[in-house]
């Protein structure tokens, strides 16, 4: 354990109506065992008592799992550290006197809230329009009815594993959602369960994409180096696959 | 107040059907003149949303945080148990339910658990329907796992992420809805109070938490399924955000809280490393299969853990519970931990852990198969602690997990104030004094899939529905009340201390004092000087900004004032209890071998507390537990 200081350029906006500016401050004296969000902790911390405004920052679960955390970290959506969301990078990765820039997840898409918080509510539509199985509760066939081979099952949770934090997004020169969409058609695309509304899924997911002003895939690949989660590019090629199967 | 569990009669196995039977029906085409309100999209919230509008109701859904996909049932790791029994270990529902029942210390009610038992394996059927990707054997089947408490293989699981796949197939069902127009979710709301007509539940009193704006909403009845309180200690694997307001508030207005000291603390956690630590996390139980938990022999003995040679090694649980080894239940697994580090054995920079050992399983199973199994938890321990538990074993210390304790329901899960239902772990119902691993989901899936669906409608059809209008002036005055607090709160000048230290001033005199082993002195410290904190908070906390945007101080400085009310009734429950069962361990009752001692000729009951106004001492109700289908026993892991 070792203490550090670091120089933090801190995007800062009142609300989305507002132009936001970049602020610096000074971290303070921090243990590099800390996470990066107990850093903004204790930084808000002095702020609030100094009679300023905390740092505004969504976090809820704090551990890489539920997603409501993400901002770009010297240009890099969660930081640089892979495979990593931004309430599991820690200090340990950051050098003494260093200089981080941090600033919200930019897209179209996502309008600003305030500080670092943005509006990831068109996930949840994009789900709406299909991201599950039409099955009611009560009359499911017993559970080992389909026999499911085990990589199958391992490919299916693999795409399954998208948090929905919106780093894709962030990180695509298009503000593409297809990752994420790409990992939730996969999901049912593998698995039996899911075939019966195959082509009507990806269909109105896409489309639903493209209305929520969502760009298309370029190839950059920008998606899968920031993923928290290393959801694969196969997904976005399996969603092509999808799309155009579902179109002929 | 008059509890009456409302348990039907007959044997255990038919208590089900028969309730099921006499339930009264709502016409298909009615349902959707009745609204409902769901506060919370966990397990419970989101199953019970989803499945109450594939049935026709109209649903309005709420939660805090900015999707409802983030519930924290998404953090829950290691699986969801059922008794299917698909390996022909002679796993059966009343193995289950007897598990459950003697797991939980004997504080809990036959009726339920059996219930529970007998729904865990519709509930694996739906999920699997609904794409939930299981772990799979070699031939397509289903693999499970063994966890604590059980010596047979019934947790089926998805890697270390089973709540999360669990919760996001609940809430694509959930989303279906939306798209069927019949679920109305509103994120980034908080719930202030409970509006309470005729001595009915009749509606809420939410925060828009981006605008600061107050909203009323009317329904023809309430479901609260906002979680556990285990952040009035401040630091626990709950998610920052998991609080107890809506839950408090209900108590307020009328619903017993029922034995709200029973908090289970988590054997395996990642240890406390700091000052600024916001959080615990947890590091999945399921690991206890294949890892083994041990200490140095010799007190004090920091070397590293490769330089304690085998017989140097203390492995205690596995020399002193033979038959359960390293799987014996979360609360003996925890206690245990304490009693080494409190003799010095403890081991890391602070002495407050012990190791979990995984390489007798890496050498007998081989790297890439346990990596298999365990691969994101050894990441995420990684991260936090920047080393590599293939290389070097865990460091790990009980942490405050789940509560048991919550607002009191009857067999129909509804608590003592009508029209409100109490799901998942808000609810006291399930888990008596120490709940199992891989029982939360089972609990919040069977909740809101499979209960709630059968029983609400016999409450739904004793009233009229839309009869309440968000213009009575019940809701003005709610309204009004969550908007002083909010504007007190506010205006408090020359705040010296923010919010955080509040809650960790908290948090800690209660984990001193009503955490692993309480005793009455401590306790009667902790009522002591819960008030006067409380008194301090109001005069000196400090919350910035204003109350008409997103404020985010704001809205923790109202759930840590609503903690600093609960943890008086925690700590007073404590009190009352003057026996150990499961979590709750009192240092005045134990056996020679310092096992929890329990008191069952006076204390076999659930003590349901009713509010009593802010100056009074809370009234207690004592709801006695029968137990006609098992014999009551001295839990023994041995």
């Amino acid at each position: 354990m070792a203490i550090i200081n670091l120089k933090l350029k801190v995007w800062r906006q009142k609300s989305c109506d507002e132009p936001g500016k970049f602020q610096d401050y000074a971290s303070g004296p921090v243990t590099n065992d800390m996470s990066f969000l107990e850093m903004l902790d204790v930084l808000n911390e002095r702020l609030t008592m100094d009679g300023e405004e905390p740092i505004a920052f969504d976090h809820d679960c704090r551990e890489g799992i539920c997603g409501m955390c993400g901002a770009m970290v010297n240009g890099y959506a969660h930081g640089r550290q892979k495979s990593t969301t931004l309430c599991q990078l820690h200090l340990r990765h950051f050098k003494d006197g260093e200089t981080i820039v941090i600033e919200p997840f930019r897209a179209k898409v996502f309008k600003p809230i305030k500080d670092l918080i943005v509006d990831r509510s068109a996930f949840d539509h994009i789900i709406t329009a299909g991201g599950y199985i039409s099955i009611n509760v009560g009359g499911a066939p017993d559970a080992n009815a389909v026999a499911i081979p085990q990589d199958t099952a391992e490919l299916a949770l693999d795409a399954a594993s998208c948090i929905g934090c919106g780093a894709c997004v962030a990180s695509c020169p298009n503000a593409a959602a297809m990752l994420f969409t790409g990992a939730r058609v996969s999901q049912f695309a593998l698995l039996p369960q899911g075939n019966p509304e195959r082509s009507r899924r990806v269909k109105s997911m896409l489309a639903k994409m493209g209305e929520l002003g969502f760009g298309n895939c370029g190839n950059e690949r920008e998606c899968e180096a920031s993923c928290p989660k290393n959801i694969s590019i196969r997904n976005i090629a399996r969603l092509n696959r999808e799309f155009i199967r579902a179109a002929f | 107040m008059r509890l009456n569990p409302n348990i039907p009669t007959g044997p255990l196995a038919e208590k089900w059907d028969k309730r099921r039977y006499a339930g009264k029906l709502i016409n298909p085409a009615n349902k959707r003149h009745f609204n409902i309100i769901v506060v919370g999209t966990g397990l419970a919230g989101a199953s019970a949303a989803a499945s109450l509008a594939e049935l026709g109701y109209n649903i309005k859904s709420f939660c805090i945080q900015d999707s409802p996909r983030r519930a924290h049932s998404i953090a829950a790791q290691g699986g969801i148990n059922a008794a299917k029994n698909y390996v022909n270990d002679n796993d059966s529902s009343k193995r289950l339910f007897y598990d459950t029942i003697k797991g939980g210390d004997f504080r809990s009610r036959e009726a339920n658990v059996y219930r529970l038992a007998q729904i865990s394996n519709q509930i694996i059927d739906q999920c699997v329907a609904m794409g939930v990707p299981f772990a799979r054997e070699y031939g397509g089947q289903l693999a499970t796992r063994s966890f604590g408490g059980a010596q047979v293989s019934r947790t089926f699981y998805t890697r270390g992420q089973t709540g999360q796949q669990l919760l996001l197939g609940a809430y694509g069902s959930m989303m279906r809805q939306v798209a069927a127009g019949r679920v109305t979710v509103q994120p980034r709301t908080e719930i202030m109070d409970i509006v309470v007509i005729d001595g009915q539940a009749r509606g809420v009193i939410a925060r828009n938490l981006l605008t600061g704006k107050m909203e009323r909403h009317a329904a023809d009845a309430v479901i609260l399924a906002t979680g556990g309180y285990g952040n009035v200690y401040c630091l626990s694997t709950n998610a920052m955000a998991s609080n107890v307001t809506a839950a408090w508030r209900a108590y307020k207005r009328g619903a017993a809280c029922a034995n709200p000291c029973f908090v289970q603390i988590h054997p395996t956690c990642i240890p406390v490393h700091g000052r600024h630590q916001s959080k615990l996390t947890l590091m999945s139980e399921s690991m206890r299969n294949d890892g083994r938990v041990w200490v140095p022999k010799k007190a004090g003995d920091k070397r590293a853990p490769a330089l304690i040679p085998e017989n140097e090694r203390d492995y205690y649980l596995e020399n002193r519970y033979p038959r359960f080894g390293n799987l014996v239940p979360r609360d003996v697994a925890s206690r245990n931990a304490k009693q080494q580090c409190d003799a010095g054995k403890g081991v890391g920079e602070s002495g407050l852990a012990v190791y979990l050992d995984l390489s007798d399983a890496i050498r007998r199973n081989g790297k890439a198969e346990i990596f298999r199994k365990y691969g994101n938890l050894f990441e995420m321990y990684e991260k936090i602690t920047g080393e590599d538990p293939l290389k070097t074993p865990m460091r790990i210390y009980p942490a405050v997990h789940y509560t048991m304790g919550g607002l009191w329901v009857d067999y129909n899960l509804m608590s003592s104030l009508p029209g409100l239902f109490v799901l998942g772990e808000a609810n006291f119902s399930d888990h008596g004094a120490n709940r199992l691993g891989a029982s939360s989901l089972m609990q919040g899936l069977a909740d809101g899939y499979f209960i709630i669906p059968a029983t609400i409608g016999n409450y739904l059809a004793e009233i009229s529905p839309g009869q309440t209008d968000a213009a009575h002036p019940q809701f003005a005055l709610c309204e009004e009340e969550a908007r002083n607090k909010i504007d007190r709160l506010l205006a408090i000048r020359g705040g010296r201390h923010t919010v955080n230290e509040f809650h960790r001033e908290l948090g800690l005199l209660l984990w001193n004092n009503c955490g692993l082993a309480k005793n009455e002195a401590g306790l009667k410290k902790a009522l002591l000087e819960i008030p006067r904190l409380r008194q301090r908070f109001w005069h000196e906390v400090k919350v910035p900004g204003s109350g008409c945007d997103l404020n985010q101080s704001l809205e923790r400085a109202g759930r840590v004032a609503d903690f600093m009310e609960f943890a008086e009734l925690m700590v007073l429950d404590a009190l009352n209890r003057e026996e150990s069962c499961g979590c709750h361990l009192r240092e005045e009752s134990q056996t020679p071998e310092q096992e929890a001692k329990r008191d069952d000729n006076r204390f076999s009951y659930v003590a349901a507390w009713e509010y009593n106004g802010s100056h009074e001492t809370p009234i207690l109700h004592k709801e006695e537990l029968a137990f006609e289908n098992v014999r009551l026993s001295q839990r023994d892991y041995k």
